[in-house]
């Protein structure tokens, strides 16, 4: 029966307009955002975005407090997902069919090119976005209680970034991809350096177990290419995505972004532009006070500091994944991706080098397999992740440089970082090392004495002076962190610029000569 | 309702609390048990029994003008054979350090991946290189020789 006197066709005929209204309502419940009541119930009724918290204090919307660097990972990571899907149309993860397909994909497919361009852009400002994002939120000491747990989930998306870059390197089956990933499967066999050295590797082949599971073979061929392919387009874009879930959600659930204990205070000017109270109350609060650990913004200092996520924080969030796009498609236009000639299993390139954010490792990969593969870097990998539960204390949580010894000693560490480093390699480079003096040496000594080790023992006594000197573990770890970087750039650079023909270095490439 | 002690209790009385948790618990670490298992089981999976390359055994008849320290590369194989006085012998050109081919010079063996370098006979001279590039075990069938490149010989060995 039709209400208000309508006829039942009548009816239909205005609900049959009314559709994409009603539709819309359906989706959108809170109605436009407009009040901060409906700004509210825009974030808490939508699932996607009811990860961030409906208010946004204005210490977090501060452009120095992140850079956007946290979004910028993300926005790079979307970009690789939409076109990596894209590239997936075409690419055939076969031996020599692979290198056939990328060459179709950049020649025939229509805007194919600019798509693998784009794909591999936005996964190199993606490693660069998520290193200074660690960066950012190690200098600002954000990974102290109660976010421990979120570095360390942190350091899980870091890892597997890498993984990903690593394992698209190979796709393309030319000679860099297939010379690099010779080289990186044969350091995941680098354990036996040790166990041959102890005569043990009959018993127990970590390495070569290793390198089998990678490989599915005991050369890169078709198993390693669908295991790489597989890797690359699944199981880590997989583990990445949920990473990234349990990382946004505890941002929120440990109390927003880190902030100094007076952050109130200075954003005191900036407050007053805004609407002090709520102007139209929501009607669901969550009391997340009394649920989420630490201090939120709201325990004890009212909303004063806080605005509606809606727009601000959302119109900085959409600006950066609009900066990121810029950035990748300019980049995108203005350089190709490079493909190599088809892979040739008999003749190495020469220089073979890895994607340029694993020449550093490639470096001191030079100087000993498996301290330079798998030694150092599980050292730092470990020791990053351990970083919040070493320091324990609260000075200097939530500002750049915070803590004992601050931008003083960071800017000492800097010094310290690119002096040791350059002088550890100019000394390795111009003196050789232990085999050149004294032919006979064992291994095992070459494999804990090298200019790898040397340099990180440099490091590590520095930032013992450090913990000694400032009385803090805060200090140490701004000292060994700005260390390590500046060792990672320096290596980078080395291998990236100095490295050339049998790695031998030299001033310029345009010195390496014909091969 | 009350129950006397010496009543017989019905099937449909409560059980002790007790025995359920234990049950609860037996059933919860079986099924993390079964997972387990199931899970190691999976991680069979990716180890192949059988791997998918080329004979490691191969015939190569030498060309009667190979001067002596001049290397041989049968095609397609990472093997350099040479000919002197004493006889015939087979080097493995694959780097010790990360796999890399290394390329015959006139001091004996460089790398182009890493700077490794080797002596003639294929000992470490310089680099990273952990250990020496391996003799390969060479037979000798009348005119052919037979390279089988999984069996390594003694460093100056020569047939």
């Amino acid at each position: 029966m039709a209400a208000d006197g309508y006829s039942a066709l009548h009816e239909f005929w205005l609900n049959l307009r009314a559709i994409p209204n009603h539709v819309y309502r359906a989706m959108f419940r809170g109605g436009p955002p407009k009040t901060d009541r409906t700004r509210s119930s825009f974030i808490f009724g939508n699932v996607f975005l009811h990860l961030h918290s409906v208010r946004t204090h204005l210490w977090s919307l501060r452009w120095s407090t992140t850079m956007g660097l946290g979004i910028m990972t993300t926005a790079a990571f979307l970009i690789t997902l939409i076109t990596g899907i894209l590239l997936m149309f075409y690419y055939k993860p076969y031996p020599d069919v692979a290198y056939q397909s990328i060459k179709d994909i950049h020649f025939i497919v229509p805007t194919g090119r600019f798509m693998r361009n784009i794909h591999r852009w936005a996964a190199n400002v993606m490693v660069i976005a998520v290193i200074l994002h660690m960066a950012r939120a190690f200098y600002t000491a954000s990974y102290r209680k109660p976010r421990e747990f979120n570095w360390f989930i942190g350091w899980g998306l870091l890892v597997t970034t890498l993984g990903l870059s690593f394992t698209g390197y190979l796709l393309p089956w030319d000679q860099l991809a297939y010379w690099a990933i010779t080289i990186g499967a044969n350091i995941a066999q680098s354990p036996r350096e040790i166990t041959d050295a102890l005569g043990i590797t009959a018993w127990a082949d970590i390495g070569g177990l290793q390198r089998e599971i990678l490989l599915g073979s005991d050369k890169v061929g078709e198993e390693a290419l669908i295991r790489f392919y597989l890797l690359h387009v699944m199981i880590l874009p997989l583990a990445l995505v949920m990473l990234m879930a349990v990382h946004f959600w505890r941002i929120r659930k440990d109390g927003g972004l880190a902030k100094p204990a007076n952050a109130d205070e200075l954003v005191a000017e900036e407050a007053k532009e805004f609407y002090p109270v709520f102007t139209d109350a929501p009607t669901k609060t969550y009391h997340l006070a009394a649920v989420v650990k630490g201090k939120t913004a709201a325990v004890g200092s009212g909303p004063e500091h806080t605005v509606p996520s809606m727009p601000h924080l959302f119109y900085a969030e959409l600006g950066v994944l609009m900066l990121t796009t810029l950035i990748c498609v300019a980049l995108a236009f203005v350089s190709d991706a490079p493909l190599k000639e088809l892979a040739n299993p008999l003749v190495p390139e020469n220089p073979a080098k890895a994607p340029w954010y694993f020449l550093g490792l490639q470096e001191i990969v030079s100087f000993s397999a498996f301290m330079g593969g798998i030694g150092i870097p599980m050292l730092c990998v470990i020791g990053l992740g351990l970083i919040p539960f070493l320091d324990r204390e609260k000075e200097g949580t939530g500002s750049w440089f915070g803590g004992p010894g601050g931008w003083k000693l960071v800017k000492w560490s800097v010094v310290v970082g690119f002096a040791a480093s350059i002088g550890v390699e100019a000394f390795a480079i111009h003196f050789g090392w232990l085999r050149e003096w004294f032919p006979d040496i064992p291994q095992l000594l070459i494999t804990f004495i090298n200019p790898g080790t040397v340099l990180t023992a440099i490091y590590a006594v520095y930032s013992i002076w450090a913990v000694r000197r400032y009385n803090s573990t805060r200090a140490g770890a701004l000292a060994l962190f700005t260390c390590f970087l500046c060792g990672f750039i320096v290596l980078t650079v080395i291998g990236t610029y100095f490295r050339g023909p049998n790695w031998d270095f030299f001033w310029s490439p345009s010195d390496w000569g014909g091969h | 309702m009350t129950t006397h002690p010496s009543e017989k209790k019905s099937r449909f009385d409560p059980e002790p609390m007790p025995r359920r948790d234990f049950l609860g618990l037996a059933a919860l670490g079986a099924m993390i048990a079964a997972f387990a298992l199931s899970i190691f089981g999976m991680l069979k999976l990716p180890k192949a029994a059988v791997s998918a390359s080329p004979a490691k055994k191969f015939n190569v008849a030498l060309p009667d003008t190979l001067p002596e320290g001049e290397a041989f590369v049968p095609p397609g194989r990472n093997v350099a054979v040479f000919r002197d006085d004493e006889g015939v012998f087979a080097i493995s050109t694959v780097c010790t350090h990360l796999g890399c081919i290394v390329k015959k010079s006139s001091a004996g063996f460089d790398c182009p991946c890493h700077g490794s370098g080797f002596q003639k006979d294929g000992t470490v001279r310089k680099g990273p290189a952990p250990k020496p590039l391996p003799w390969l075990k060479v037979s000798k069938n009348g005119g052919v020789l037979t390279i089988d490149e999984e069996t390594n010989v003694k460093t100056g060995t020569k047939v």
